[in-house]
């Protein structure tokens, strides 16, 4: 459907025909009304059968909510998330440089790598660090052709959380690398070359000129990723890293309370997400996105959180999907 | 040409210079692919000379002018600016390619106005100039404002310094670009179209600030569609077309008086 054009000042009378004034009548907008009713009907019906299904002992989620062991996860969920963000994002702006660079090796490797990690899935790369042991029963740091060094057992190093970080992290540098190249390539080659002119270096060219303008178009894709690992740290739950999913699919392992549990873990991935779109919309905002303007609107989800003017119906999509990959 | 120094303005090169030529080019030749864009060019300044370069687009000026701070390689031919061979070092006997720090050092002292004035845009007027101040001169960072008030001020736009590239019109951008150039402290101005992307209206502005830079004597080299600039202000037009220099001579000759064929119904169409 359409939006309707949208007025600012709607007239409750016009001068008519022989110059008396004359009431306007509003058009009424019948069929969005009853599309509207019909909608909030299966919401309310979907809403009513899961309030009241008996099968869903709410007492027990809120029991849950705040018990020590969920709260726990939710800061293990948040230190995998940023971290791996972290890594992911340091990671896949050197890869992108790589990848833009003349030499062919560097070039070559990175897209190696970007193949690679995009090509395989994560859940099959967090299994994969998590048995790095296999492989490398011990890693060792060491100054090469000598025995000054340092010496781990790999099991000791690889714990759930280390893997989930190295995954995640490793994971999201392969996409962000193809962002941060769209960003580095977006900003005019006029730049460029007004650095080189002023007789800047390659590197501070991109250092001090390139970098900062794609920051721009880079950004807002960053809060994406981010709200997006707040999700994905749930498969972390395969390698038992402690997070929340994990924390809360251990309760219900032994109690049998699994709804309420996912329910529990939902409720929080959605309050995470909420706060991570807040702060998203701030960056955006900060930014002085306009590009971003261009293609989202602002949503309604933001308006109620924050006061925030600019904010994303991808975001409010992101919460719903919260909900569903726990399902 | 009268380079006495004017107050306010920049000073001339030192007269021991007066004379020397800055750039010298013989049978430069550049192709893109199949398309030979300079066929073989011979060009000189002198210190304290403007040259204007004028001729149909896609006759390969603006590619030549780029060769002379090496943003272009060239083919060909041999290419001399302040003495140096663009691009490579004569050592025992070789030429060797120049490394990158080498391609920078030469670029910054070689001033570059563009057509589309390419300010750093997250960067407001004052920073645009200060930048390369401080990231290429190693200039503290007080030092470097400071030189960036006194080149906007010169140019006009002291009262601008805070404002990004976007809230400035064209012509007030472009003098912006000027000040950052002269910031660095030029052997030789190079302007590529550097009033083709105005407004008519805003074009006089920076045809003043670029004359008040003749005046003071500094080494310039002007890609133009301005004849009436070239007329005033030029030493020497040269008159390019299919990638090599036709016509050479001073303004009197070359634009009102053009001996070949080219360069009068080149002239015949923008006069």
């Amino acid at each position: 459907m359409s939006p309707a054009p949208r007025r600012n000042h709607r007239p409750t009378q016009l001068s008519g025909p022989d110059g008396t004034t004359v009431p306007v009548v509003a058009l009424k907008h019948r069929e969005r009304w009853i599309l509207g009713a019909l909608a909030l009907a299966v919401f309310l019906w979907l809403a009513f059968t899961m309030a009241t299904n008996p099968n869903i002992r709410w007492g027990k989620v809120a029991e849950y909510l705040f018990f020590p062991k969920i709260i726990d996860g939710i800061w293990i969920t948040l230190m995998i998330s940023v971290l791996a963000t972290v890594l992911g994002l340091v990671l896949g702006v050197v890869l992108a440089v790589m990848k833009l660079s003349a030499n062919p090796v560097l070039n070559w490797l990175s897209t190696l790598y970007i193949w690679f990690f995009r090509g395989t899935p994560v859940l099959v790369q967090l299994i994969f660090w998590y048995n790095l042991a296999f492989l490398f029963p011990t890693l060792v740091i060491k100054i090469p052709f000598t025995n000054v060094g340092y010496l781990w057992n790999t099991n000791d190093v690889m714990t759930g959380f280390t893997a989930a970080l190295l995954g995640l992290g490793l994971n999201l540098a392969a996409y962000f690398a193809e962002t941060v190249r769209a960003g580095i390539q977006a900003v005019d080659t006029g730049q460029t070359e007004a650095a080189y002119a002023l007789g800047m270096t390659p590197g501070k060219r991109m250092r001090k000129i390139v970098l900062p303008q794609a920051l721009r178009i880079i950004i807002p894709p960053t809060g994406n990723e981010f709200i997006s690992m707040l999700k994905t740290t749930s498969l972390v739950y395969v390698v038992a890293g402690n997070d929340l999913m994990t924390n809360a699919s251990q309760i219900y392992k032994q109690n049998n309370l699994i709804m309420e549990l996912l329910i529990v873990a939902s409720l929080w991935y959605m309050v995470m997400t909420a706060i991570a779109t807040f702060f998203q919309s701030k960056l955006e905002a900060r930014y002085g996105a306009d590009a971003v303007r261009l293609v989202r609107k602002p949503g309604v989800l933001l308006k109620t959180v924050s006061a925030a003017k600019s904010a994303t119906p991808r975001a409010a999509d992101d919460v719903a999907a919260a909900g569903k990959d726990l399902s | 040409m009268n380079a006495q120094p004017t107050e306010g303005i920049r000073k001339a090169s030192p007269p021991a210079q007066r004379g020397k030529l800055h750039v010298q080019a013989s049978g430069v030749t550049k192709s893109f692919g199949n398309h030979q864009v300079l066929t073989g060019v011979d060009f000189t300044v002198a210190s304290g000379e403007v040259s204007c370069i004028v001729g149909p687009s896609g006759s390969g000026k603006s590619t030549f002018l780029r060769c002379l701070n090496a943003l272009e390689t060239y083919d060909d031919g041999t290419l001399l600016v302040e003495g140096r061979h663009v691009g490579y070092e004569f050592r025992e006997g070789r030429y060797y390619e120049w490394n990158t720090k080498q391609f920078a050092a030469f670029r910054s002292r070689i001033g570059m106005v563009f057509q589309r004035f390419n300010l750093f845009g997250h960067f407001s007027a004052e920073e645009n100039v200060a930048c390369a101040l401080m990231e290429v001169r190693g200039f503290p960072k007080a030092k470097a404002r400071a030189r960036a008030l006194e080149e906007l001020g010169r140019v006009g736009l002291a009262e601008h310094s805070h404002k990004r590239p976007h809230q400035l019109s064209g012509g007030q951008q472009q003098r912006v670009a000027i000040a950052r150039a002269l910031a660095m402290d030029p052997e030789i101005m190079l302007f590529d179209e550097p009033t083709s992307a105005l407004d008519p209206e805003l074009v006089d502005e920076v045809l003043e600030a670029m004359k008040a830079l003749a005046r003071a004597g500094m080494t310039m080299v002007v890609v133009t569609h301005e004849m009436g600039f070239a007329r005033e202000v030029a030493d020497t037009v040269h008159f390019f077309d299919e990638g090599a220099i036709v016509e050479s001579g001073p303004p009197a000759e070359v634009l009102a008086n053009p001996r070949k064929d080219r360069t009068r119904a080149f002239l015949a169409k923008v006069l």
